[in-house]
């Protein structure tokens, strides 16, 4: 077998044990990697409608095809484990030298099964596993983490994945970070909190070996020279912050906790501006020729010197949708998030809910006391200090940071239960995962995207605004191609989310980035790893089943129509100026639509999934627990 | 930190251009041992700080340090080029190379236990395949005396036009 040992380690934390479990070649050939391989092993290891916290949620970490292997943005590996913010499968991407390490330890996974007694490190050299205290690790942000274990081991090349402080104290959107780069979006960090454990250490010290490496490397040469040309321009000079300004000019930016669709600062934080003003560098992961991590310095003011990567879904989360107006503010809101460790997204989301709740006068000063403002601050939207504060108080559960490290959907049920108040208006998630930064009322075939989502409202595993954004469908209205649009644009997500291939690479293969542009030469880059043969269909069927596993596993966990839901406010509530005024997505037109959806995928009325379907994609024992 | 003197070419790194990704890394090791593994590149990526991101191969010192520390006589330079050349029977592993290299440039090879030094790929007409690879273009292949010249006609420029 080429491109895989063969072998997952599982690691067990309670009895402070490993070992390892085979995999057969025709097990890798369904489940690949990635994302979908993730989700297969945490289907096999869960214990079914287990808490989220609980022991037995495993941590599932499946690796890359093509990581450790010259292939252009192949350096990702997928994370995988029941989600503490969505109660369903909580699945993540990360890259860069983390997924090359797990592959040159040789490892296709790794499964981390119940809970440590005391703050621990795994260490995970080549076939070696050490469990290595961490108490004197906490507190540590995700980069000092990482930085005192490589001195402790005494190796540049080790790589980890860690906490930061919001990990530790297990704030429901907590990340687990590596290299730089976040597993982010539902939690994987409180999970691993929950854990005790603090970071996940590799040192790979054998070579890769792919079948065919002349081939692979000629055509690896080919994409990384294409990839500094006009198709990834975007992403190597501004980065995807160059989504401000389009998105404002559609009025679909978030503004002010998605009151509104267009900003009236949006050009103070535009990757435009940022570029101008605060540049410093651009950096790549692992294995990547196109890089696209913006870093970002704030030069002067209270926040000078906090520099991070800025990237789109980060920016509106915490600049527009909060009313800040302030590029160094946002990048100081950013570098907090990312050095203690939880998601931006979801904590400017969060921001925004708790920002409105004071605006009407659901939370008052009181509840804003803290160590820093013993008499409490006014969190009105526009006030970066105040957001900046707020964000260092979840990170640390400090005062009312301790609800809101809750995530929007919890938070708003709690202060709705105790002060007879109804914020579940403006709290803007999915299934209990905040949204991303495009306003759904006027793109529909995304709010379809969004509704259905496995792991909640997210604009990386549906891409179905760009049929709306580019005009494929009409974005203000439902017609009966929605359900085909929402599902091709999740399958094809989901092939690159479980190879893994960074999408930013999608157009770089022959110029085109739908399936006739991007699939035979994908077919060619895994047939030169693996020595399959693989052709057109099969790669389709990638992404199918990928999404098919995943939602199995919420259907085994509960899963019903109506978790397949859109935030009220987009369902209620249109935006009263801007290019996307007036409309909401009705009842109507999200159920017509879901009918669609589950047509198109070939699901039930009720959206489960036939047993022959199931059996047609090899997958017989899921078929015999959820097929219908 | 030292400087080499050289003559010879080596192969340098431009740290405002480089992002950090490895491919000079996994190229390199892929021509040397036919497997990808960073661990036996002889150019290495170093990233000191998050921004802070260069690579480091051999400078082809004149008079170089590592072939005069060798005890065994395992290391020679060729005279035209400076490549620098580990007699596999000889090495015996000692690394005191590796204590000479002011640059952090030469490794032993864990499994061998023999040194192991960039010889610009000397066998290759292509030459440096980690300079052909590079997406950046940061890498070249040139001498003290040509960055220096390049060095100061930048600052000319920049006196009379500013920064660029």
């Amino acid at each position: 077998m080429h491109g895989y040992s063969g072998k997952i380690l599982h690691i067990d934390l309670t009895k402070r044990k490993s070992w390892v479990e085979p995999k057969p070649e025709a097990w890798y050939k369904i489940y690949i990697g990635g994302v979908s391989m993730a989700a297969r092993l945490c289907w096999e290891n869960i214990e079914v409608g287990c808490d989220p916290l609980a022991p037995g949620n495993p941590i599932c970490i499946a690796g890359g095809l093509f990581a450790g292997t010259p292939v252009p943005v192949g350096g990702k590996y997928g994370l995988a484990s029941k989600s503490p913010l969505t109660g369903f499968l909580g699945d993540s991407l990360s890259s860069s030298w983390f997924a090359v390490a797990l592959k040159r330890a040789g490892w296709d996974g790794i499964v981390i099964h119940g809970a440590s007694d005391e703050w621990v490190n795994v260490f995970v050299d080549d076939e070696r596993v050490e469990f290595r205290k961490a108490s004197h690790l906490l507190g540590l942000n995700t980069f000092e983490t990482e930085e005192a274990i490589r001195e402790e081991l005494g190796d540049d090349q080790v790589r980890s994945a860690t906490l930061g402080p919001a990990g530790e104290k297990m704030v429901l959107f907590a990340n687990v970070t590596n290299d730089g780069r976040q597993a982010g979006r539902t939690g994987h960090g409180a999970v691993w909190g929950s854990k005790k454990l603090k970071a996940l250490s590799i040192r790979g010290t054998h070579g890769v070996r792919v079948a065919d490496p002349d081939a692979l490397l000629k055509l690896s040469y080919d994409i990384s020279k294409t990839a500094q040309g006009p198709y990834t321009q975007k992403y190597r000079i501004l980065g995807t912050s160059s989504n401000v300004l389009n998105l404002n000019r559609l009025g679909l930016l978030p503004t002010r906790n998605y009151q509104q669709g267009v900003f009236e600062q949006a050009e103070l934080i535009s990757g435009e501006y940022m570029y101008e003003h605060y540049k410093v560098k651009t950096i790549a992961c692992a294995q990547c020729p196109i890089a696209c991590e913006q870093m970002r310095r704030a030069k002067d003011g209270p926040y000078a010197g906090a520099m991070t990567g800025v990237e789109y879904e980060s920016l509106y989360a915490i600049s527009s949708n909060l009313g800040v107006g302030d590029a160094q503010a946002a990048i100081k809101l950013i570098d907090v998030c990312d050095e203690g460790g939880m998601d931006a997204m979801s904590a400017g989301v969060t921001l925004g809910w708790a920002m409105e709740t004071f605006e009407r006068g659901v939370f008052t000063k009181e509840d804003f006391k803290c160590a820093k403002y013993p008499e409490g601050f006014e969190p009105n939207f526009g006030n970066a200090e105040a957001a900046v504060t707020l964000a260092e108080l979840m990170c640390n559960r400090e005062g009312i940071g301790d609800l809101l490290a809750l995530g929007v959907r919890k938070a708003s049920a709690q202060v709705d239960a105790e002060r007879e108040a109804e914020t579940y208006k403006w709290a803007m998630h999915v299934k209990g995962l905040e949204t991303p930064g495009y306003d759904m009322r006027a793109l529909k075939t995304f709010a379809l995207g969004a509704a259905t989502g496995t792991r909640g409202a997210c604009h990386n595993r549906s891409a179905a605004y760009d049929v709306d954004i580019q005009g494929e469908a009409d974005r203000f209205s439902v017609d009966e191609t929605r359900g085909r649009h929402a599902k091709d644009s999740e399958e094809y997500a989901a092939v690159y989310d479980t190879l893994p291939l960074c999408k930013f690479i999608r157009r770089c293969f022959t110029g085109k980035a739908d399936r006739s542009g991007a699939w035979p030469a994908i077919a060619q880059l895994i047939n030169a790893t693996t020595g399959w043969d693989l052709g057109y269909e099969d790669i389709d069927l990638i992404g199918e089943r990928a999404h098919t596993i995943k939602k199995a596993f919420n259907i085994r966990e509960g899963w019903t129509r109506a978790d397949d839901h859109l935030p009220w406010r987009v369902q209620h509530e249109p935006m009263k100026e801007g290019p996307s005024a007036g409309y909401v997505v009705t009842e109507e037109e999200l159920e017509y639509m879901k009918d669609l959806y589950y047509e198109a995928k070939g699901w039930t009325k009720d959206g489960l999934i036939p047993k022959e379907k199931l059996v047609a994609l090899g997958m017989d024992d899921v078929a015999e627990e959820i097929g219908v | 930190m030292p400087t080499s003197t050289s003559k010879y070419q080596y192969v340098a790194n431009d740290a405002q251009k480089c992002v950090g990704c490895q491919l000079c890394e996994y190229i390199c090791s892929y021509i040397k041992t036919g497997e990808f593994n960073t661990y036996r590149s002889r150019i290495r990526t170093v990233r000191a700080e998050e921004i802070l991101i260069t690579s480091v191969s051999c400078r082809t010192c004149e008079d170089a340090p590592c072939v005069i520390a060798c005890p065994r006589d395992a290391l020679t330079q060729d005279p035209n080029t400076g490549v620098i050349t580990v007699d596999a029977s000889r090495c015996d592993g000692c690394a005191w190379c590796i204590e000479a290299c002011d640059f952090g440039a030469i490794s032993i090879n864990p499994e061998t236990k023999v040194g192991e030094i960039c010889d610009l790929c000397k066998d290759l007409e292509e030459g440096p395949q980690c300079i052909k690879w590079c997406p950046k273009e940061a890498l070249e292949l040139t001498t003290p005396d040509r960055r220096a010249q390049r060095a100061r006609r930048k600052l000319a420029v920049e006196e009379v036009i500013g920064p660029r």
